[in-house]
């Protein structure tokens, strides 16, 4: 392993990080519900009864993020190397397992560690050493890509 | 109405930090999760600069029963480990190591795409996959519910 100091951006990480913390405390403290991604879109499907609005309302804030980031500085260019094939197999199973594992990387990475839980701790460990999985198969087995 | 714009704030700000940390970016999550080769350390410091806020901010809002829109707060009811939350987890972590492409990230890549950013259909892809994988996983919840009645819990959201 080597650092890849050319792309490491410890600063704005830090900063994009205290937002993101800060977005996830206003929710619970305005709204009472957890910043969990996976779960306020899955709790679309399958709806109930006066639960759809604050979700419908938080998806679009994400949506528009870009647009009013891009009204004061220039967004980054996203980079996304995955095929079509790729794409649908990643979506799939980002679906599926965080439904299973009730979070994502938002609800127990960020939120569930925040509140100190030992299941969100758990998960965080579990789908972190399975991400790094297919990079190494992709960049160092199959040799495809790799210089982000 | 309130609410509405309560959560809509919290999006937004959501997805400003996860641009502003370089998250929107799939190729820098990538970076992070590319341990053997040239590791980009960035994301850790993500988790770090969200986890010190929230370890003080959701200390507080635990103190606090009702939310600002005056209703209850709603905690994961959760406890302990089991098979649900491992296996979940270890698949999350395959589909995200595929593409760099986490839920809240997707989101802000869809958003990005009408935006006419670059890809624009990808992210859109992305998303439709993924909506599709949790539509499955209440598929099996349903079918799993009636072959075993009592097992039949509700997952909290997270």
């Amino acid at each position: 392993m080597t650092l890849d100091m050319l792309h490491f951006t410890p600063w704005t990480a830090l900063a994009g990080g205290g937002l993101i913390g800060l977005a996830a405390v206003w929710l619970m403290l305005a709204v009472g519900r957890i910043a969990g991604i996976s779960g306020i879109v899955g709790g679309l499907l399958g709806p109930r009864a006066g639960d759809v609005g604050w979700r419908i309302a938080f998806i679009v804030g994400l949506m528009v993020a870009p647009w009013a980031y891009r009204a004061v500085a220039v967004v980054p260019e996203a980079q996304i190397d995955a095929s079509t094939a790729m794409l649908i197999a990643a979506g799939l199973l980002v679906g599926f397992g965080t439904r299973l594992g009730s979070g994502c990387t938002s609800g127990h990475g960020v939120c569930g560690l925040s509140r100190r839980s030992w299941r969100s701790l758990v998960a965080t460990l579990c789908f972190m050493a399975t991400g790094f999985l297919p990079v190494f198969v992709v960049r160092h087995v199959l040799n495809v890509g790799g210089a982000a | 109405m309130r609410k509405l714009v309560f959560a809509f704030l919290g999006g937004l700000v959501f997805g400003l930090g996860l641009i502003l940390a370089g998250m929107a970016n799939p190729a820098k999550v990538l970076g992070f999760l590319d341990l053997t080769g040239k590791w980009d350390p960035s994301l850790a410091f993500v988790m770090g600069g969200a986890i010190a806020v929230g370890l003080v901010g959701f200390r507080w809002a635990h103190s606090r029963a009702v939310a600002w829109t005056g209703e209850p707060r709603v905690w994961p009811a959760l406890r302990g480990l089991d098979k649900r939350l491992v296996l979940g987890a270890l698949l999350f972590g395959v589909g995200w190591g595929i593409a760099g492409i986490c839920p809240g990230p997707a989101l802000v890549l869809l958003g990005a795409g009408s935006a006419g950013s670059a890809g624009s259909g990808k992210g859109l892809l992305f998303v439709v996959a993924m909506l599709a994988g949790m539509a499955l996983h209440a598929a099996f919840q349903t079918i799993f519910a009636r072959v075993s009645a009592p097992s039949g819990v509700r997952q909290p959201e997270q």
